[in-house]
């Protein structure tokens, strides 16, 4: 039995390391955006890639967003396999022509001769005292656009598995990057990384009995603090990190609620018209019989993001997770 | 203390930062449109050159007039003309090398054909079977780009991306006035210049981006002149003469292979026909305007030309139009061919793998199809 070095590492870190190691496996892989080079990104996430590469392969592009997704597409034509950032959530939008009407569809339009396998790295959310423009949600708008994966991860060793595995799939990933768990730490073992495939899995990040938290990125440390607060009212509760909302993984999810009969829908995104609104459906259609309460949703506000000094109001806490718990027909149910 | 007592005595200069960078003279256009026919240059132009241009010309209006006519026969949902266009249509085409790419916007079908993209099948997605119906790397013609201007940057990026690898390509965008003013336009542009690709951009200036003209879309001096901002050579062209069309690129392509960068060729054309069938161009110009451009058609100008050369003789001029004519039949038969559709298509290609749900899609279809293919009867009900 080998004894593997646990050590302490952040997402950031980590994220560096898979790209990283994707560069120096596939020579096809390269990255691009607005900082990335020389400054090592505004959140230092390509740190030491353009002096390990060569800023041809780590490249500061101009100050373009759609440009730069526009000419990752033809990189991606040629064979190349472009890893691009987005520097902050609501900075990617400029380039949201390209990623609708060209990297979601281009496969689907040439009948597979022209797959686009790029990679949108994207830093999002809130909860790191961000000026406006600085801490959208926006994966509700990805996951509407069909022909793209929408992944985020919420722990260290998903962070480096999840985007080798976005980085190494011939289809377009969106891959957002919650912002607030860059600095994060994780016992993690650098020396053997796990590559997480296929795209599309959930998770169980924390067993439990009486109800299923569902939710991904920045979200999922709150849900599994809620956890632990939940065992003083005597509520076991599970929680799923979602990982992929595209694919979106029935499976883990619909046993999981099956299981618990009860579910809450987790996430720093809009309520109305927000990702907790397809997942609670999906659950209902597959869970209704095994359903003990309605599907609740605890997400941000119906608001444009808040302004920092107000944004823990908007933002799903503790609280208001166990709030929305205690609303589920205990008095009626099991 | 002031400023002054902290920092000392000073020179003045210029701001530290500033030096002068690329000089912009050579960049300019020039003040008229570069033209060959009817004018001394046309004497050197190759003969072989000009009769070929010719021909292609003569079969590019012939292809325009058949996509036409089967829009009216409901064989395509809809056809943007590029008739009176064919100059730029064909000589983008042929100045391009195999190993080049060809970046199309949905006006230029007959570019795509000229290059060799089957005639059908460069037209499928205007009858609408699929979106693109041709292969983009067995011609090395991308797919019809319909939103404008987003094609360039893609143009951009497969340049570079080939000067990377180290690989002897050259891109070819095509966009009209209209597309100048989007976004992606300036983005592509500036692109291609900062990092020196290999493309050049061709701009055909019809007059009309639908029914709004040149005077709205643009206070540019001219929309050659936009190079210059971007640190990039603007050229300026008649684009009903194929000849200099043909030079003109011709050039610009020579110079990006060569490692002299992007190129900017703004083409003078006009748009004959409508905006596509579906338009109504009498609501926004006169036909005396039109007129004037009959008088400066492209096939116009070269048959004059090949004519005061004794360059075109009958010969000449009925195996053109047979070509073109068995060009227009083969268009029609296959055209009236209703195109063999499986609905199971509009799954296939979403993902590399399609998901699960797509999955649960696809198997509801195949029941309704099942279903319908039973009729009543067979349902069971």
């Amino acid at each position: 039995m080998t004894t593997v070095a646990l050590k302490p590492a952040t997402m950031a870190q980590a994220l560096t390391r898979a790209m990283r190691d994707a560069l120096a496996a596939d020579p096809s892989v390269h990255v691009m955006g607005e900082d990335v080079g020389t400054l090592g990104g505004v959140f230092r996430i390509t740190d030491g890639l353009a002096k390990e590469f060569g800023d041809d392969r780590c490249t500061d592009t101009p100050l373009a967003e759609a440009g730069i997704l526009g000419t990752a597409v033809g990189m991606a034509m040629y064979g190349l396999r472009p890893v691009v950032e987005m520097q902050f959530d609501a900075f990617a939008y400029p380039a949201f022509e390209q990623l609708v009407s060209h990297v979601s569809r281009m496969r689907n339009r040439t009948r597979g001769a022209m797959p686009l396998p790029i990679t949108i790295r994207v830093p999002y959310g809130g909860g790191i005292g961000g000026v406006e423009h600085h801490s959208d949600s926006s994966e509700a708008y990805y996951m509407a656009t069909p022909g793209l994966h929408v992944v985020t991860p919420a722990t260290v060793a998903d962070a480096y598995g999840l985007l080798r595995a976005a980085i190494a799939s011939d289809d377009p990933v969106v891959f957002l990057e919650p912002k607030r768990l860059y600095w994060s730490k994780d016992a993690w073992n650098p020396e053997e990384p796990e590559v997480v495939e296929p795209l599309g899995r959930a998770v169980v990040r924390r067993p439990g009995r009486s109800t299923t938290l569902i939710t991904y990125g920045p979200s999922v440390p709150v849900c599994l603090e809620a956890a632990e607060a939940a065992r003083a009212e005597g509520w076991d509760l599970e929680v799923v990190d979602l990982r992929s909302l595209v694919p979106f993984d029935d499976e883990t999810v619909t046993a999981s609620v099956r299981r618990t009969g009860r579910a809450v829908v987790v996430h720093e995104a809009t309520g109305f018209g927000g990702p907790g609104g397809e997942i609670a459906a999906r659950v209902s259609e597959r869970c209704f019989h095994y359903l003990e309460a309605p599907v609740l949703r605890v997400a941000g506000f119906d608001i444009p993001y808040p302004p920092p000094m107000l944004e823990r109001h908007h933002l799903p806490g503790v609280d208001r997770i166990l709030d929305a718990v205690g609303r589920l027909q205990w008095e009626a149910g099991s | 203390m002031t400023v002054m007592e902290q920092r000392g005595a000073y020179q003045p200069t210029p701001p530290p930062a500033w030096q002068p960078r690329t000089d912009p003279a050579p960049l300019l256009p020039d003040a008229q449109p570069y033209r060959v026919l009817g004018t001394e240059a046309a004497a050197k132009a190759d003969p072989e050159l000009l009769r070929r241009l010719y021909a292609q010309l003569v079969r590019g209006r012939r292809y325009n007039a058949q996509a036409t006519a089967l829009t009216k026969q409901g064989r395509l949902a809809v056809y943007p003309s590029s008739t009176g266009q064919e100059a730029c249509e064909v000589a983008a085409a042929l100045v391009l090398e195999e190993r080049d790419w060809l970046f199309p916007s949905y006006r230029d079908t007959l570019a795509a054909v000229a290059r060799g993209v089957d005639p059908v099948e460069a037209l499928t997605l205007l009858r609408g079977d699929w979106h693109t119906g041709y292969d983009p790397y067995e011609r090395r013609v991308a797919p019809l780009s319909t939103p404008l201007a987003t094609q360039l940057p893609h143009a951009v990026g497969l340049a570079h991306a080939a000067r990377l690898k180290g690989d002897d390509v050259v891109a070819l965008a095509m966009v009209g006035d209209g597309g100048t003013s989007e976004g992606d336009f300036h983005e592509a542009m500036n692109f291609a210049a900062v990092w020196h690709a290999p493309v050049v951009f061709l701009v055909q200036n019809n007059g009309f981006a639908i029914s709004v003209p040149l005077a709205k879309q643009t206070a540019a001096p001219s929309l050659a002149h936009k190079a210059v901002g971007y640190g990039m050579p603007g050229r300026l062209v008649d684009g009903n003469d194929a000849v200099a069309v043909h030079e003109v690129l011709g050039e610009a392509v020579r110079h990006a292979r060569a490692g002299g960068g992007p190129t900017l060729v703004e083409a003078l054309t006009y748009r004959i026909d409508a905006h596509t069938n579906a338009d109504d161009a009498t609501r926004y110009r006169g036909e005396d305007e039109v007129e004037a451009w009959r008088d400066h058609d492209p096939i116009l100008l070269m048959e004059r030309e090949l004519t005061e050369r004794g360059l075109l003789d009958e010969d000449a001029v009925r195996a053109a139009q047979e070509d073109a004519e068995a060009l227009a039949a083969d268009l029609r038969t296959r055209m009236n061919q209703d195109p063999v559709l499986d609905p199971m298509d509009l799954f296939a290609h979403v993902y590399a793998q399609p998901t699960t749900q797509l999955l649960e899609q696809q198997a509801q279809l195949r029941a309704e199809l099942d279903a319908e293919a039973a009729g009543p009867e067979g349902a069971g009900r």
